[in-house]
């Protein structure tokens, strides 16, 4: 008789082949290449290749003065340009010994928070994209479009803010603002269901997101994994509550945290934090206090000899600007500390054993912003 | 009756006995064949950009926006510049592939509606071929277009085809499956093939009222896998956007691209048609129990434009799936076919034939 | 921990690193040979528990090129910004920290890229952003006729 041979599915192997996801590629949201090692669907090993719009942006700061640094920011996430603008001018504020007026730090509070809500928002519609439900992308293009006007209206940028300078901001708020704002938080909250109706509760994308690509929270913590994303596994890397900044100290709200780190919790912990902005933004959009919108600050900004780090919170995790200033006019370094650039790096971590599919689903719930990136 | 005085029998009758009075047999057919041939021909081409115009409008409408308006009154021209364009475009094959196959795949996707577009009656007396097994012969020939996505996969020399055309493959021999069996459940019903017959048996009451609750199940099931079978969302893996960037396709251009586009739409048309025809009772209009009023009133609407409202009531279910759910990933959309709708179906199969033993159908 | 007590814990552990206050947070800096041991006892011993890397950033220096780490313990809540400076411009090698926070890896090859430090140990160095053709721009003696203008 034939000796049978129980051949495993392990056994069974086919060769593995590279595949180049990007520079261009519809999921990466921009140009980030993504060298993936597959063997059919597997995904087996994920090399991220980055550095197609490095911009060189902490080189041209060296021959730039303070205030100029300021307008390179918003080009690095542009999605969180006004954070980015705040951290710089936090940072300044902090080396000069430079206490800013009340008002100021409401009004950049505000910024932040509708900045935030535009990022996740943006994020939001863009990951449906990815998971192949095209119409979220114009649910939540229709609602950010009310968010950049009110931004449009008081200081003439909708992307790009510049609104934040050393020793406040540029223009006072628009006398619609605060009736506008108070008209979209009251539209949003009826919007923001929708957001789930469509997607949250839809059995396929529970079952594209639920469980797939954990992220421990101990790996979370060892990858500088920070933001929602971060959140999402269990790390309390909130800087907006352990280390509070602007108007944060007045204000009561929530850190969301997750527990399973699957893209589901991403998806989750991003949602729920909509609903905290709403929050914030309503605690403060009534109590705007009167006052100067700046202080009076020298023509030329010379930072004291010594190093300045400031952290702030972006949409997409902690952002940190380090100066290292030898006295003059233009800082002798600064680094920038995206979390981005933190992020991504663990996508071949989590990612591995996954199939191609998910690896697009980890990648929208990561929700990364190449020239963050690069810089 | 009177809807049957748009019975098209007697003008394709009158035109058969013309010629044949006045030339040879052989040419008669030829002509005959040929006059069908040009007809079909334009009736694709021209749906298909009809249905490219509608789901350009009903994907606006779910998107809160309003579509094409530019080109012609409410964009009507816009599909027509679009597919000028795809004429004009140029044609690019790109050097590493396999020359003979590449060129092939778009012919072999485009014949399959062909084929399958001639068992279809649109009106009583207007079906090109009534075989006695028409519903074998359209889950037969419908088959054949998985060879085309294949070979468009293999032959690009792209991985990204390769995994879309691989996908594709898996995906439409499962959901084949369904498609055939949800398909049987409704012959048992009817005790026939022939797709004019099971039309004609409709006209006491549509077979999915007739056939009450497996007439449902296979509807469902044929819907679902009818979707899967055309690669539409949330079934499209083959050409998953965001993954594979066009799947199958993406090194095709003008005309070649031009072809997977329209096939799609008209495979879309035709499992709408193939669901109206057995399940939906083809061009009989519908009948409400004994209001014969209502359905004098209702004998009034021919029976093509009967069948084109039932056609486009499916066509927009189906594309309302599309833009409403997310893409399923490669293993569930097996795991759907075979866990799911395969067990449902046998059950189904099973169901219908002791229900049909013991009469119990209206 | 209180950032007095963080010093005071420090300068006496390490009696030959220079332990200060600096403008926000206590500084440490270490030799270069005694960087990785120094790290490896500020990740695992439970009093420092500095798991989480927040920033790691090279700054070129007219003697030497220094590696700023800033850390943070998850469980304390504690800031300590560590700096390393290599032995001098020209043979800029350091020791690596991937081991101990993965994040490292990915910082320390920009690093790598922009400013030329060798960091030894480290599995798999290379240029992130530019590409081989290019010196190594965040030093200042870099000099590019093609690409940048001096003012």
């Amino acid at each position: 008789m034939a000796e049978i041979k129980i051949i495993t599915t392990d056994e069974i192997k086919t060769d593995e082949y590279l595949v180049n996801m990007g520079p261009q590629h519809p999921s990466t949201h921009g140009v980030l290449r993504l060298l993936v090692k597959l063997e059919g669907e597997i995904v087996h090993n994920v090399e991220p290749h980055v550095g197609y719009i490095h911009s060189g942006i902490e080189k041209m700061t060296e021959a730039l003065s303070y205030p100029q640094i300021i307008h390179l920011t918003d080009r690095m996430d542009y999605l969180s340009a006004h954070m980015n603008n705040e951290a710089v001018c936090l940072c300044i504020e902090n080396a000069l010994q430079v206490e800013v007026p009340e008002r100021v730090k409401y009004i950049r509070t505000i910024f932040d928070e509708l900045q935030r809500l535009a990022s996740h928002q943006l994020w939001w519609c863009a990951s449906g994209m990815d998971l192949g439900a095209l119409t979220a992308f114009f649910y939540g293009l229709r609602d950010r479009e009310d968010i950049l006007d009110i931004f449009e209206e008081t200081c003439g940028a909708r992307l790009t803010l510049n609104y934040s300078v050393p020793g406040g901001v540029m223009f006072d708020i628009h006398p619609n603002f605060q009736s506008k704002v108070k008209a979209f938080i009251k539209k949003f909250r009826k919007t923001l269901p929708e957001y789930d109706k469509l997607l949250t509760g839809n059995i396929i994308f529970q079952n594209r997101t639920k469980g797939v690509g954990v992220l421990s929270k101990e790996d979370a913590i060892a990858f500088g994994v920070t933001g929602p994303t971060g959140r999402a596994s269990g790390f309390s890397c909130d800087v907006r509550k352990h280390h509070p900044y602007s108007a944060y100290p007045y204000i009561k709200f929530d850190e969301k945290l997750g527990t399973d780190g699957d893209s589901f919790m991403r998806w989750k912990l991003r949602m729920d934090e909509m609903w905290e902005s709403l929050n914030i933004i309503e605690q403060l959009i009534d109590n705007i206090p009167e006052g100067d919108i700046a202080v009076k600050m020298k023509g030329v900004i010379k930072l004291p000899e010594g190093e300045f780090y400031q952290r702030v919170e972006t949409g997409r995790g902690e952002f940190g600007v380090y100066i290292v200033s030898d006295g003059k006019k233009n800082p002798y370094r600064v680094k920038f500390r995206s979390p981005g650039f933190s992020n991504l790096f663990t996508i071949n971590h989590i990612a591995k054993n996954w199939k191609i599919a998910d690896l697009v689903a980890i990648m929208a719930t990561f929700d990364l912003v190449i020239p963050d990136i690069d810089r | 009756m009177a809807f049957e005085k748009y019975d098209f029998t007697p003008l394709t009758q009158a035109i058969h006995k013309a010629l044949i009075e006045n030339v040879s047999p052989l040419l008669t057919t030829i002509i005959e064949w040929t006059i069908i041939g040009v007809l079909f021909l334009l009736f694709i081409a021209i749906f298909g950009l009809l249905l490219v115009y509608v789901e350009r409008k009903v994907c606006a409408a779910f998107q809160q926006r309003l579509g094409p308006m530019r080109v012609g009154p409410w964009g009507l021209l816009q599909t027509i510049a679009d597919f000028v364009k795809l004429l004009m475009k140029e044609l690019i094959t790109p050097k590493s592939v396999d020359k003979f196959l590449y060129n092939l795949a778009p012919f072999i996707v485009i014949i399959v509606p062909f084929l399958t577009i001639s068992v279809i009656p649109f009106a009583p007396g207007l079906q090109a071929l009534d075989f006695d097994i028409g519903i074998f012969f359209v889950t037969a020939v419908s088959s054949v277009g998985v060879i085309g996505v294949l070979l468009a996969g293999w032959a690009s020399n792209n991985k990204y085809s390769l995994i879309g055309g691989m996908r594709s493959g898996a995906q439409i021999v499962s959901y084949e499956l369904s498609v055939g069996m949800s398909l049987i459940t409704m012959v048992i019903l009817a005790g026939t093939m022939q797709i004019s017959e099971i039309v004609e048996l409709q006209r006491g009451g549509w077979f999915l009222f007739k056939g009450h609750i497996p007439a449902v199940l296979a509807f469902f099931v044929f819907v679902v896998a009818g979707t899967a079978e055309t690669n539409r969302g949330p079934f499209d893996l083959a050409e998953a956007e965001s993954e594979l960037t066009a799947g199958f396709h993406t090194e095709y251009s003008g005309i070649k691209f031009a072809f997977f586009f329209l096939a799609e739409y008209i495979n879309l048309f035709i499992v709408s048609a193939m669901a109206t025809i057995v399940f939906l009772g083809g061009w009989m209009p519908f009948h409400f129990g004994d209001w014969a009023a209502f359905n004098n009133v209702m004998d009034f609407i021919p029976g093509l434009v009967w069948f084109f409202i039932k056609v486009f009531g499916i066509i927009f279910l189906i594309m309302w799936f599309k833009w409403t759910f997310p893409r399923l990933r490669i293993d569930q959309i097996l795991t759907l076919e075979w866990k799911y709708l395969l067990p449902i179906n046998l059950f189904n199969i099973l169901l219908m034939a002791t229900m049909v033993l013991l009469g119990w159908h209206w | 921990m209180t950032n007095e007590q963080l010093i005071e814990k420090l300068s006496s552990a390490y009696p030959d690193a220079v332990v200060k206050q600096g403008n926000q947070y206590p500084e440490i800096t270490v030799a270069h040979d005694k960087m990785h041991a120094f790290m490896q006892y500020l990740k695992s011993d439970s009093t420092m528990a500095f798991d989480y890397l927040v920033c790691e950033s090279g700054v070129d220096y007219p003697a030497f090129i220094q590696v700023v780490y800033h850390l943070e313990s998850t469980t304390h809540q504690h800031f300590l910004v560590v700096k390393a400076n290599t032995e001098n411009r020209e043979t800029a090698v350091l020791d690596t920290v991937s081991d101990i926070w993965p994040t490292a890896e990915f910082h320390e090859d920009e690093i790598f890229d922009l400013l030329g430090i060798t960091f030894t140990n480290h599995p798999h160095l290379r240029r992130l952003f530019l590409d081989e053709t290019w010196g190594f721009p965040l030093r200042k003696d870099f000099h590019d006729d093609i690409h940048v203008v001096e003012r």
